[in-house]
């Protein structure tokens, strides 16, 4: 097929990005989100676009940031720690209503939490997109980019180590969304002297001609705004959940596992059902709640010690049996996804479950390529 | 030239200044207390802005301080950013509209303190940015803490009995280690305490605004202001005190101008 080609899933991410018109990229190398920082540094200058090698995770943010509120479609990219440097930024991205997009290439699933409740100060959210693989990426990338500038706030992208660094064919499709107005809110530096010059601030104070709401009205309008993105910006995927007994909720990577598990189980016979959310932030409360309304047990699988569990529990509050079938889950393969992340054992573990038996516990896999 | 003679008060009372303000201030009020030299070096700097006809072309980064309340008094395209990270926004900015303006308006808690690795690593990069620094040596928005430039023996609210280098540590003169970055192209220390020095510092100002533009490399301003109530002292020994603690360590004056020769008019300051 013409137009296809075989990329990792930085590089098709970062050739989405440039299509979806990013020409600001500032970023610090910390595995797995390096090989976007350098596929940006190789491909943003050819069209007329920077890649800033920053010096702090910190800088990194704040430099897009201010890409952003000149105009610019700008981003950064990190991971674990790192996005943990970010929060501040992020935080004040959605408070002073700079549209930011943040490349969360996330080392296995424990960024959940530090990604949907937002590490920084104030009332606002991230809204949050896990891709399952390369094709979704691509099409999320350019969401990404479309629903901060609509909105004015940041998106997290939350990828993971093995959208990261493996490959599948791609034409690079860009989907259709709607246009939107051009930025007359961007600094542009061309207003001074007016009396009608902008401003970007997380007070809303406004100008002494022209005074603003106050950070009290400004928080509030933006905590208004969260309510419609909540409303109108959720996305998630489920199959054969009309008759399942059991709905199994996995997001990312381990969702595209989990649903193939699930799918062999059908054909098996068992009333089984998947769930992923999309959006982790909106999470799709309402829509798993209406999935799972006759089924007896959800079973929740993440490479974590248990964190979308919570909003599972919110989702259905109380109404279903819960269970967390996946755990942390870590090694040293270079995809960091550890033994978990394995078909046979996601069936083992649903099996093990529902039958009332014990989790089996896996070994650790050690240290051995460190030493 | 009209030569303004400092050296005893002037016959007549000024009248015109009180009323006159510079076009790019939207009001003759501000909220800063009596004494304080921030006021004055802001109006400084947008007298110098309109001076270079950067007027509609020139963005301004505030930090984090007292000074931040001006985001609302100048008629600027500015952004209120975190706290320390103006060069960071500064060079976001520059990089995708490398035509305009681009200057930070920073203290020195949100510069040396909180913001030191920003400002260094932006003068290593070359940014063609300008970055003001306005030290008086304390928090002053927070009521008069020790900051990173605080100088030894200096009495604030958090060393009571003046700051001692062997419990406090040492304060870093900026100016000093970004003049020896190679990325720097101009660095210059002006101060407000008396109608000289302000003459003084606006002709510096002018080569901060210039050399950026020029496509030089990074300019650091750093201005002395005084901070009465953040050292303790009635508002007319402002001046006085900062010269005797603040200008004793921080000397002032040109530290590096990449292109002295470049500009011969500006020769001489």
């Amino acid at each position: 097929m013409s137009g296809m080609r075989l990329l990792d899933g930085s590089e098709a991410i970062v050739e989405a990005a440039i299509m979806a018109g990013l020409r600001f990229y500032a970023g610090y190398p910390i595995a797995p989100a390096t090989e976007l920082l350098e596929y940006m540094a190789e491909k943003l200058p050819s069209v007329g676009g920077v890649c800033v090698n920053a010096d702090t995770e910190i800088e990194a943010v704040n430099m897009a940031l201010g890409a952003a509120q000149v105009g610019a479609r700008a981003a950064t990219g990190s991971c674990g720690q790192g996005l943990a440097l970010k929060q501040e930024a992020i935080a004040e991205a959605a408070l002073n209503e700079t549209p930011l997009v943040v490349f969360n290439m996330a080392r296995n699933q424990q960024d959940y939490f530090q990604a949907t409740r937002g590490g920084g100060w104030g009332d606002y959210h991230t809204v949050t997109y896990a891709p399952k693989d390369l094709h979704e990426a691509v099409e999320l990338t350019h969401v990404a980019f479309h629903v901060a500038d609509k909105y004015r706030v940041p998106v997290i992208f939350m990828g993971d180590n093995l959208l990261a660094r493996t490959q599948m064919g791609t034409s690079l499709p860009v989907p259709e969304l709607e246009k939107l107005p051009a930025k007359d809110w961007a600094l542009d530096g061309t207003m001074g002297g007016t009396g009608a010059s902008r401003w970007i601030w997380t007070f809303g104070g406004g100008k002494a001609n022209r005074p603003g709401v106050g950070p009290d009205g400004y928080w509030r309008q933006i905590a208004e705004k969260f309510q419609r993105i909540a409303r109108d910006e959720m996305r998630h995927e489920q199959c054969f959940c009309e008759d399942a007994e059991t709905v199994v909720v996995a997001f990312g990577s381990a969702g595209k596992f989990v649903e193939h598990v699930v799918r062999e189980l059908r054909k098996e016979g068992m009333k089984i059902g998947f769930f992923r959310p999309i959006t982790l932030w909106p999470f799709p409360a309402d829509a798993l709640d209406a999935a799972t309304r006759d089924a007896k047990n959800i079973l929740v699988f993440e490479l974590n010690a248990g964190q979308m569990i919570d909003d599972v529990r919110l989702s259905v509050e109380g109404r279903r049996r819960i269970a967390a079938i996946g755990g942390v889950s870590f090694d040293d393969s270079g995809l960091n996804l550890g033994p978990l992340l394995d078909a046979d054992i996601i069936r083992e573990r649903i099996l093990a479950q529902l039958s009332g038996q014990p989790l089996r516990q896996l070994p650790y896999t050690g240290m051995g390529a460190y030493l | 030239m009209n030569v303004i003679d400092t050296a005893r008060p002037p016959e007549r009372a000024a009248s015109r200044t009180a009323t006159f303000k510079p076009s790019l201030l939207l009001s003759e009020h501000h909220h800063l207390c009596p004494g304080c030299g921030e006021p004055v070096a802001i109006r400084l700097i947008l007298e110098v802005i309109q001076e270079l006809e950067l007027t509609q072309n020139n963005i301004c980064i505030l930090g984090h301080g007292c000074y931040g309340s001006f985001i609302m008094q100048m008629d600027v395209d500015s952004t209120l950013c975190l706290h320390g990270r103006g060069p960071a926004v500064a060079t976001g900015m520059k990089r995708i509209r490398p035509q305009t303006a681009i200057w930070t308006l920073q203290g020195d808690g949100d510069m040396t303190s909180e913001g030191l690795a920003e400002i260094m690593h932006a003068a290593a990069r070359g940014e063609n940015v300008t970055c003001f620094m306005l030290n008086n040596g304390v928090f002053g928005d927070t009521g008069g803490q020790m900051t990173a430039s605080s100088v030894i023996g200096q009495r604030t609210k958090n060393t009571l009995e003046g700051r001692d280098a062997a419990y406090h540590g040492n304060p870093i003169k900026l100016a000093e280690i970004v003049a020896s970055m190679d990325g720097a192209a101009y660095v210059a220390r002006g101060s407000v305490h008396n109608a000289a020095s302000i003459n003084a510092t606006r002709k510096l100002i002018r080569k901060a605004f210039q050399r950026p533009m020029e496509g030089q490399g990074l300019a650091l301003m750093e201005i002395l202001t005084m901070c009465p109530t953040g050292w303790f002292v009635p508002p007319g020994e402002g001046a006085e005190y900062m010269m005797e603690s603040l200008g004793k360590v921080y000397g002032l004056g040109e530290l590096k101008d990449v292109a002295a020769a470049a500009s011969p008019e500006d020769a001489g300051v």
